[in-house]
């Protein structure tokens, strides 16, 4: 499939790489070549522009931390979605492992009346289980992923209906659980949070080019300062937003501490490098010594792991596990957020980034339109069609360089 | 014999009467090969010669059913991928195995990254600059000039500059011998020259190279010497000096050897330095 590509495409390619040196260069390799984040942030900044200009409130500081507490579940899922789309696998079962490990988490800490902690724990080693599970009979036996988390989907939501019995609904009550979605930092911890965020991300800047001049590379000061600029922005204006408000939530904390983590661990460490590499081509991931299966039994492990979060966080939120909880459009938000911020399905190409863009986006779209009191018949037809033409720039944008 | 008179014929690779079959098929009989450093040999033969089932004996993919191998005079056993790469064999097959969507230093460290601590092996962080140093000097080293950047993805590379890419990642682990499938199929004119340019570097290195090719225009021009095998059987050397293309082709499809019974399995020292008998 590779070695066929050989075109004589090189001075277009080359092009494109000059063209495309730019934005990677302030913005970083978000994703390897392609247009990277810009067309997404630029998507967001034009609906936001429509919904604000069709309802001010829709930029209030009220508003705009109910939408971050709204997507802190599902995005959370969307961080474990990445991690297996790099691979070029998919996990189906996502929605329905939320569903699940809320819904043990509840009987535990309602029925049961363990500890709230404890029942958390159990919460999340539902969907490490279930992770590994699904890892190992998709390397194991061979079964293609989309069938094995397909199977998941349906399995696991009847295993929540056993789990919740015949009582339908738990209802949330201890302080610790509701706690994860119901706290809010004052906002001094806010601020420092904001500034000691910034401190790192500046320090390992300058040190990561202090060793590329160390190595002799050059490394220009200019991108490296804007980057941190930009950085600075960005945070400094979320939690003067969340401030104005009831302040930092933990819940968005809980999501973007899952998102950076993730973001390190996939770009910046060999297993991250391994996950691209099998995307891109599995065959020479696995001659290159590289071991395929095990790396695949991690990212599925990892990603049921961040699906049960996810549902816990969901649950924490609306203070209730019911049969409903982890179906609906949770699975396909899910899936369908990263695609629309650029990672491919196809595996290789992406970035954890595109699980925060996605979910703003689809957020966005979901909050505005109930701002606006439209029907959910076109909140999913506008998600749709974003979701399209988002697909549709990225695979043009994208086609020269891309050879899966 | 003096010991340093021994290394300094031995050849850097042998291998002895080999033998493979699989199942009924006699795939190589009593084959014997020889690589010396500082020289490009050619392997050449028909679909279904042996050329293939050699190379991966000698990569290590397949085990001979009888024979011996020699690897700077000692016998050697090469049971696995990783025994080859140990004594210091790098293979670049045909298919180049790269991975489109990372850029030229990953795909040259893939599965050997530079790394500095990190939680556990797995999750240790990558140190890219020190990678990224290694692999322009290394490009520099095989005067590959027409990568733009170190940082492209491989996918917006030429065939060409593919090829040179999985080549210089044979040579990161500084091996003594390189085994090359095809290099210059489907590459362009100017391409082709680019990686024939690249292979007579690895020759001055002091390697040993050993190029399979079904195209003997590019064969001639970078080989020292030609080894024809036929049916699973080595049948003829020349010396690229004093041979021509008919010769070989002869060779290779058996033609010259129509009344004088087909396997001349002599060994390699009678054949060395051929051309009288053809015509």
């Amino acid at each position: 499939m590779t070695a066929t590509e050989r075109g004589s495409e090189q001075g277009s390619a080359q092009e494109g790489t000059q063209r495309a040196g730019i934005i990677t260069r302030t913005f970083g390799r978000l994703g390897p070549g392609g247009l990277g984040p810009l067309p997404v942030l630029i998507g967001l900044a034009a609906i936001w522009g429509v919904f604000t200009i069709a309802n001010p409130r829709f930029l209030s500081a009220v508003n705009l931390t109910n939408m971050m507490l709204q997507i802190a579940a599902v995005g959370t899922i969307s961080v474990g979605i990445v991690l297996v789309l790099l691979l070029g696998e998919i996990d189906l079962s996502v929605g329905s492992v939320s569903g699940l490990a809320a819904g043990v988490m509840a009987v535990l800490s309602v029925k049961s009346e363990l500890p709230a902690v404890l029942a958390l724990l159990i919460g999340i080693l539902v969907g490490v289980g279930i992770g590994a599970f699904n890892g190992f009979v998709v390397t194991k036996f061979k079964v293609h992923s989309l069938v094995v988390t397909l199977a998941g989907l349906l399995g696991f939501q009847g295993a929540l209906l056993y789990v919740l019995g015949n009582t339908g609904t738990v209802n949330l009550g201890n302080p610790i659980i509701t706690g994860l979605a119901g706290t809010f930092f004052p906002p001094l911890v806010g601020w420092v949070v904001a500034v000691a965020v910034i401190a790192a991300y500046a320090a390992s800047v300058l040190l990561s080019r202090r060793g590329e001049l160390a190595a002799g590379l050059e490394s220009p000061l200019g991108p490296v300062v804007a980057r941190v600029v930009a950085v600075a922005v960005a945070i400094v204006v979320t939690v003067a937003v969340l401030n104005a408000d009831r302040g930092l939530p933990l819940a968005v904390v809980i999501f973007l501490g899952f998102v950076l983590f993730f973001h390190l661990l996939t770009k910046k460490t060999r297993f991250g490098r391994y996950l691209f590499a099998i995307g891109g081509n599995a065959e020479a991931a696995r001659r290159a010594g590289i071991k395929v299966e095990r790396v695949k039994i991690v990212a599925f492990t990892l990603c049921s792991t961040l699906a049960a979060a996810g549902g816990i966080l969901a649950a924490s939120r609306l203070l209730a596990v019911n049969q409903a909880s982890g179906s609906g459009d949770i699975l396909l938000n899910a899936i369908a957020g990263p695609v629309i911020a650029g990672t491919s399905l196809m595996g290789g190409r992406g970035s954890v980034w595109s699980a925060l863009l996605g979910a703003l986006v689809i957020g966005s779209i979901s909050n505005g339109m109930d701002l606006l009191a439209f029907n959910s018949s076109i909140k999913f037809m506008v998600t749709g069609a974003v979701l399209l033409i988002a697909a549709t720039i990225d695979a043009t944008s994208s086609r020269r360089r891309r050879t899966s | 014999m003096t010991d340093s008179a021994k290394t300094a014929e031995a050849p850097l690779l042998a291998l002895r009467g080999i033998n493979k079959s699989f199942g009924p098929v006699q795939a190589l009989t009593g084959v014997d090969f020889e690589v010396y450093a500082g020289e490009v040999v050619g392997l050449v033969g028909d679909n279904g010669a042996g050329k293939s089932t050699l190379v991966k004996t000698i990569a290590g993919s397949h085990q001979a059913d009888t024979g011996e191998i020699l690897f700077e005079g000692e016998r050697v056993e090469i049971n696995g991928p990783q025994d080859s790469s140990a004594l210091g064999i790098a293979t670049v097959y045909q298919d180049l195995a790269l991975c489109d969507n990372l850029d030229v230093v990953a795909n040259l460290f893939l599965g050997q990254e530079n790394l500095v601590g990190g939680i556990g092996r797995v999750a240790s962080w990558i140190q890219e600059p020190s990678m990224e140093r290694r692999s322009l000097e290394l490009l520099d080293s095989l005067s590959v000039t027409t990568i733009r950047s170190v940082r492209t993805p491989v996918a917006s590379l030429s065939g060409g500059q593919r090829q040179s890419v999985a080549i210089a990642r044979s040579l990161l682990g500084e091996p003594k011998v390189v085994l090359l499938d095809e290099p210059t199929a489907a590459l362009g004119v100017a391409q082709t020259r680019q990686v024939l340019a690249l292979i007579q570097r690895l020759r001055d290195r002091g390697l040993g190279v050993v190029v399979i090719s079904h195209n003997l225009a590019d064969v001639f021009q970078v080989t020292d010497r030609i080894v024809v095998l036929r049916l699973g059987r080595r049948v003829r050397d020349f010396d690229v000096r004093n041979a021509s293309q008919e010769e070989v082709v002869g060779a290779i499809t058996g033609a010259e050897f129509g009344a004088s019974n087909g396997d001349s399995n002599s060994g390699p020292a009678e054949n060395r330095d051929t051309g009288e008998e053809a015509r």
